[in-house]
């Protein structure tokens, strides 16, 4: 049954379709895998009963001709998403044995779509973090390992659960979440396609809140075409999310027309870092070549305030993660620690319930947040926002797509940046400024490192603009030809 | 209306803002859709948003929109086409965000006016600063148990709206004819229905004192939660004195919130400025900027009911009544219906008198509102016509008033059963005037002497006689006449 875990969504699909094997089958496959690859660390929570039961109705529906646009396939879910009646940790000690009473909107749209769910998969703490280190319920491994050498490496996060599992064939695909790169980095870092969509496009309604102006759920999938797909399942708009958009969702699938004849792609001069790994340097340049043989017109483009993105980003983040999580106080749900009076229990629960990295981030907010620092640090935090936001703005009046790496290096083994909170942030250097400008981005497994690492090329286009996007990084796919797989032996 | 505090060493006057929560008149919470019921079992009325639970998120309800913009229209206000929700950052158990979604630095309403009646008939303007849209929190329970305490979310998410004024008031008595013109309005308005007992209308009052003929502003205390208007007068007198005492012994005020114990009668510490909460607002980003145009605003305004102050003018004008007596009546909307029912077709200033003096006398003493009346306008009309077609006399009518409080009956029937009707007929009054001027010849000798004052005893008596039914114009015309040697 091995095959049936190499099967992309689309494949998966059609194959249903045509009857060449049942869901419950593929279900059973996936199953298996995670049983294999339990060491991975991938799942938060595994739900294998849950998901055959779900793949039985499934096979009904496919045989009574009513089968969803997902009907079928499985899928991982980032524990950050509310499930009914399904643990949701968010993969903090905090909310030790919260079961929400309700589905968040992104995973009740693929409910609805048919899709059947594996389980919760691993993520850093609130989605806070690039390697996954800060996940109370231990880290998820990367799949991929350097050539010859057999420690491991993080998967890149926040979605490191997601992306690892991906990657490992524990799912066909996965839904990820992406404030500041979180689908993007981890995608580059486990060699699969990570998609963020415009802020607005998918409803927060239900997702663990780490950074309100920012959070946007996006797919995890091995391919450009099952990133469309599975993106038009999540996507739409929902009247209980006041920031998501009252716009039609497109059919992202039927973007993918092969053909960027005469597109205007720019390359901005400032994502040149100089501390850029070279590989990661050398994959750029390729990428623009690509494209370039593809028909597109390729531009230089400057985007002067990309400096300020990161900086900006530590800011306005944990401000309002700051405030999104008080409501984690032992009052309600979740962890909670007897005190001597309310302000004690709310010390001693917070105190035993978020781990370090949360922790940091409640303190930056906190602070940049006071009165007396609000003006110098929140404020100016969302001019400059703006200011980078107008970047692309204007950039967008003379290109169409941005093609840039998704991150500065590839990925990097446990321990390597953890007493470095400095470096860690580093990771999203280029993944932040599109998050700060709510535009789509999308990261494309595009070659290896000289270490046999997989690297990803980011490509962003203008708000509301996903099908420029899938169009471009489906061509981008192809070039590429991205077909290496962690395992040696199971491609 | 002055009122100023005589200290040892100086007259000091008083100044006071006052900041009002209204519950607003809505069906549904301010960012979700949950009841807002009164009364209700506790925790029964609060969906997942105003439990703050993880992934929810808040929805603003149009409702309350309009709400407050009606409000703002009433209190003659600038209405912000833009507005924008913040957080109000604090931990506290019935509060489950951990953050309360208020209004900051751009509030749904800005500046406006209220005209104050006060009680010897002029009017006074206190400004408003602003008016702007909030949660409620939930409710602390601490003596349910001995060492726990039981949280009602119930309250939790319901909208508010915080109305401050601006420090323009100088004493209590103008302090409770703003809460009470305020209460007014919003009822007028129907925005809040204004009852303090039940918190849907709750005052904290800002308090300082400085020496009179001084401009400055001198450090404020803040009374917080004084739930009557009684008490809120109550709170601002001992606050001010408080600070009288504090600067003639040669003491500081410092900025604090306190609290008003009416049992004690005094005011007393709750936070101190250095344990004052730093609230870290900022814009909620889950929400996105209020805004709606000019056409939402003339909407909402051409739906506007007549106001008090409007009616109050007109009510002098079109009933030629004094400014106390207009604005007695225009308090309530129920009661300004009442009267002009009373007054259609009669002399309005009798209606007025019957209706401020009779009616409100006699609804105080059962303690009941003017819906409840157990004399329906119609009837007090009627009343009004059988004094004016000369069927019973003015002091008949208010035994016949009496009877219509307690029994409920229209006045024709109850005029008809006692046999109350006026005797206007010449011949019974004529021999009663004669029997008593028989049964007192010295006194007929003492007025017919010069004593001219016996007139009012004789007409008593001769009103006895007829068991109060002579009509007294008849009655004082043939008296006269038949006393005249």
């Amino acid at each position: 049954m091995t095959e049936l875990t190499q099967l992309s969504l689309s494949d998966a699909r059609d194959g249903l379709t045509k009857g060449d094997f049942s869901a419950v089958e593929l279900t059973q496959a996936h199953i298996e895998a995670m049983d294999t690859h339990r060491d991975l660390n991938a799942y938060i929570t595994e739900l294998p009963e849950l998901a055959l039961e779900r793949a039985k109705e499934a096979d009904y529906n496919i045989g009574q001709g009513q089968a969803g646009a997902l009907e079928g396939l499985p899928l991982g879910i980032k524990d950050l998403f509310c499930t009914e009646g399904i643990l949701t940790t968010a993969a903090s000690h905090i909310l030790d044995g919260f079961t929400p009473p309700y589905e968040s909107t992104v995973t009740a749209n693929l409910k609805a779509a048919g899709a059947v769910t594996l389980g919760k998969t691993n993520l850093d703490e609130f989605a806070m973090g690039s390697s996954n280190e800060s996940s109370y319920y231990g880290a998820a491994v990367n799949p991929w390992k350097k050539t010859g050498d057999n420690s491991n490496l993080v998967p890149g996060g926040s979605s490191g659960g997601s992306a690892a599992a991906v990657a490992a064939r524990m799912c066909i695909a996965a839904t990820g979440t992406d404030t500041g790169g979180s689908i993007r980095q981890p995608a580059s870092f486990c060699g699969i396609v990570g998609m963020k969509p415009t802020y607005g496009r998918c409803s927060r309604w239900g997702i663990v809140a780490f950074s309100s102006s920012l959070d946007q759920a996006g797919p995890m999938t091995r391919t450009v075409r099952d990133s469309a797909l599975l993106l038009s399942a999540m996507a739409g708009h929902d009247p209980k999310d006041s920031t998501s958009a009252d716009l039609p969702v497109p059919d992202f699938e039927a973007s993918l027309t092969g053909d960027i004849k005469g597109l205007r792609i720019g390359i901005p001069s400032e994502y040149r870092l100089d501390e850029l790994n070279a590989d990661v340097k050398a994959l750029w340049d390729k990428g623009i070549t690509w494209l370039k043989d593809a028909g597109a017109e390729i531009i230089d483009i400057a985007l002067p305030h990309t400096k300020y993105a990161l900086p900006t980003y530590y800011i306005v983040a944990p401000a309002e993660a700051s405030s999104n999580l008080a409501r984690y106080d032992g009052v309600r749900f979740g962890l909670r620690v007897k005190g001597d009076s309310l302000d004690d229990m709310y010390v001693k629960t917070r105190a035993a319930g978020f781990g370090d990295e949360v922790k940091r981030r409640i303190f930056i907010g906190t602070y940049a947040l006071s009165a007396g620092y609000y003006d110098a640090y929140y404020l100016k935090a969302q001019k400059v926002r703006q200011l980078i936001y107008q970047d692309f703005v204007n950039v967008f009046k003379g290109v169409d797509a941005i093609l840039t790496p998704t991150a500065p290096t590839p990925a990097f083994p446990f321990g390597e940046n953890s007493n470095d909170p400095l470096a860690m942030y580093l990771n999203d250097v280029f993944t932040v400024p599109a998050s700060l400008a709510g535009l789509p981005g999308i990261s494309v497994p595009s070659g290896l490192s000289s270490e046999g690492l997989p690297l990803g090329l980011q490509l962003l286009t203008k708000r509301w603009d996903e099908e420029t996007l899938f169009r471009v990084a489906g061509v981008l796919e192809e070039a590429a030809d991205f077909t290496e797989h962690p395992f040696e032996g199971e491609g | 209306m002055t009122f100023l505090i005589k200290g040892e060493t100086e007259t000091w006057e008083v100044v006071i803002g006052l900041e009002v929560h209204a519950q607003v008149i809505s069906n549904a919470k301010l960012f979700s859709g949950a009841p807002t019921d009164f009364g209700a079992e506790p925790n029964s009325q609060v969906s997942f948003v105003d439990a703050g639970m993880p992934g929810m998120l808040p929805v603003i309800n149009e409702v309350a929109v309009e709400q407050a913009v009606r409000t703002g229209l009433g209190l003659k206000a600038q209405i912000n086409k833009r507005s924008v929700f913040a957080r109000k950052n604090y931990f506290y158990a019935d509060l489950p965000q951990g953050y309360q979604i208020s209004q900051f630095e751009i509030p749904i309403v800005g500046e406006g006016t209220v005209i104050l009646d006060m009680p010897d008939g002029t009017s006074r303007e206190v400004g408003i600063e602003r008016l702007h849209l909030e949660q409620d929190a939930g409710k602390s329970i601490h003596d349910l148990h001995p060492t726990k305490s039981f949280i009602d979310l119930n309250r939790s998410g319901v909208t508010l709206m915080e109305i401050v004024s601006k420090p323009d008031m100088r004493s209590p008595e103008e302090a409770g004819a703003y809460l009470r013109k305020l209460r007014s309005i919003v009822r007028y308005l129907g925005t809040c229905d204004g009852n303090m007992d039940e918190g849907s209308m709750r005052c904290d009052a800002n308090v300082s004192v400085r020496p009179t003929g001084s401009t400055e502003l001198r450090t404020r205390c803040e009374v917080k939660n004084v739930n009557s208007v009684r008490f809120v007068m109550q709170a601002i007198e001992h606050e001010a004195r408080r600070h009288v005492d504090v600067y003639e012994s040669g003491g500081d005020i410092q900025q604090e919130t306190r609290l008003y114990d009416p049992n004690k009668g005094e005011t007393r510490q709750m936070r101190s400025k250095e344990f004052a909460h730093d609230y870290r607002y900022f814009p909620d980003p889950d929400l996105l900027p209020l805004v709606f145009d000019d056409d939402y605003i003339e909407r909402i305004k051409a739906t506007l009911p007549e106001l008090p102050d409007e009616k109050k003018e007109r009510f002098m004008s079109n009933y030629d009544l004094t400014a106390y007596d207009a604005g007695v009546l225009v308090v309530e909307k129920e009661t300004s219906a009442y009267y002009e029912d009373v007054a259609k077709g009669r002399d309005p200033k009798a209606a007025a008198n019957w209706v401020i003096t009779n009616l409100f006398g006699a609804l105080n003493k059962k303690g009941i509102s003017i819906s409840d009346s157990p004399v329906p306008a119609s009837n007090l009309g009627k009343l009004i016509d059988l004094i004016s077609d000369d069927t019973i006399s003015g002091r008949i009518a208010k035994d016949v008033f009496e009877i219509m409080v307690e029994e409920g009956k229209d006045p024709e029937s109850i005029v008809e059963e006692k046999g109350l009707k006026q005797i206007t007929d010449k011949g019974p009054i004529e021999a009663a005037i004669e029997q008593v001027m028989a049964d007192n010849s010295d006194k007929v000798e003492e007025y017919r002497g010069g004593k001219d004052k016996l007139i009012g005893w004789f007409v008593g008596q001769v009103m006895k006689q007829t068991g109060g039914k002579a009509n007294p114009g008849m009655l004082n015309e043939l008296l006269r006449k038949k006393l005249s040697p």
